[in-house]
């Protein structure tokens, strides 16, 4: 297996990096090529990038990020947000992003994910899963998208998926660790590399996480300082957790 | 030096061009026969599936242009899906003929989780570069390995990665100024 990876993810608006509380009362935090090669100076093996506002005028600032986070950071990025059609993905690939995050597209009309698969490849196409309850949610999050989670992730890998990005809502911004049991019950279910976000507070947490999924997604446990990622790090590799020399 | 960089609808080639500048080394996106045939070095980046990448360098007669630069021996690196398409043929959709540039064929990978995803050792080499394939190659020409898996190929003029050294930090970064200072 490669090794277990850990992802800062930066939500983004209108060419901002942006923080807020579920889409909400949304406060710049900085620039993203700045962050974004701050994180992987600091040891991110890669980057998620999501446009939290996806309206039409943001997307066209989202393609421009895309644009220039990939000429500065050299390593891999997904970007997830707004992308509904097969031309948005592309056009996110085509400006040197590694991967597309899809998530209410592919529950309004999951041919999508296979439509991306195939044109692009699954190891391009991530969908992102909102979970709470066994549910999945969709439209960040806000409504039920009238699916049971494991058995979506499972038509995910039938239809192409090429990874699993699964934030347990309920836990997300709580720091009171990620769902354990339904990460376990989703490594058994698919055979898809699977992200775990939602919950991390301390580097315990993570270890945890990277025992069970492939990659951990990191977000408020970071509070957008690079820093915290080495000392983040370090933890874990004292923890035993056996992490890419990023030298 | 002149770099060609095949644009052929299948490749990032954008990630290659910007890992290629922040080296100094400036390439053109190539996508007449002439462009790859005479340069320096050509690279072949390749993303997606094996089907629609052969069809886009046949359709841009490419396919030619990559096996006469060969035959003169002229130097070509092949990243990730751009190996496996040098390869005699792939078992990806159905069965696909390659370019035959390296004996061998890609085969569906066995692993654990499959995409292979991430940052992996490859060796002897000792050091992490970015995987992310379902396929890979199987071959006499095997240089490197990661995890028993090809990840470098050469054979004659042509040298092939499974991994990105375009997305592989620093580590990618030194690989292709090594690949680079060998032109």
């Amino acid at each position: 297996m490669p090794l277990p990876r850990l992802i800062p993810c930066l939500d983004v608006a209108n060419g901002r990096v942006v923080k807020g509380v579920r889409f909400e009362d949304l406060r710049d935090v900085g620039d993203p090529v700045e962050l974004g090669a701050a994180y992987s100076d600091a040891g991110a093996d890669e980057l998620v990038f999501l446009d939290v506002s996806a309206t039409v005028e943001s997307s066209a600032s989202a393609l421009d990020v895309a644009g220039r986070v990939a000429e500065h950071v050299s390593i891999p990025f997904t970007f997830g947000g707004g992308i509904r059609t097969l031309e948005d993905a592309a056009a996110v690939l085509e400006a040197g992003a590694d991967k597309v995050s899809v998530n209410s597209a592919a529950l309004a009309r999951p041919q999508l994910i296979e439509e991306l698969a195939a044109a692009l490849g699954s190891q391009a196409v991530v969908v992102a899963i909102d979970t709470v309850d066994d549910r999945v949610r969709s439209h960040a999050a806000t409504r039920d998208a009238a699916r049971e989670t494991v058995a979506w992730a499972r038509e995910c890998e039938a239809r192409g998926a090429g990874e699993l990005l699964v934030t347990s809502i309920d836990r997300d911004g709580t720091r009171d660790g990620y769902d354990l049991e339904l990460l376990g019950r989703l490594r058994d279910a698919v055979s898809l590399p699977v992200i775990a976000s939602g919950g991390a507070g301390t580097a315990a947490h993570v270890a945890d996480a990277l025992g069970i999924s492939q990659a951990a997604l990191l977000a408020s446990i970071l509070h957008e300082q690079p820093a915290r990622l080495v000392t983040l790090r370090d933890e874990l590799r004292a923890l035993g957790v056996l992490l890419r020399d990023a030298a | 030096m002149k770099v060609a960089i095949c644009a052929y609808g299948a490749g990032n080639v954008r990630s290659v061009e910007l890992a290629l500048r922040r080296l100094g080394a400036e390439s053109c996106r190539a996508e007449r026969p002439a462009q790859v045939r005479d340069a320096d070095l050509a690279v072949l980046p390749g993303v997606g599936s094996a089907g629609l990448a052969m069809a886009g360098l046949a359709a841009r007669g490419l396919d030619e242009a990559l096996l006469e630069r060969a035959a003169a021996g002229r130097p070509t690196l092949g990243i990730c899906l751009g190996l496996q398409l040098a390869l005699d043929e792939t078992e990806e959709d159905g069965g696909v003929a390659g370019l035959g540039l390296v004996p061998g064929r890609a085969v569906r990978l066995r692993a654990e989780r499959v995409p292979r995803i991430g940052w992996a050792t490859v060796e002897p080499a000792g050091e992490a570069f970015w995987f992310a394939h379902s396929y890979a190659a199987e071959t006499p020409a095997a240089t490197a390995t990661s995890e028993g898996i090809v990840a470098v190929a050469e054979h004659e003029s042509f040298l092939g990665v499974q991994f990105h050294p375009e997305k592989s930090g620093a580590a990618g970064a030194r690989w292709l100024e090594r690949c680079l200072s060998r032109v």
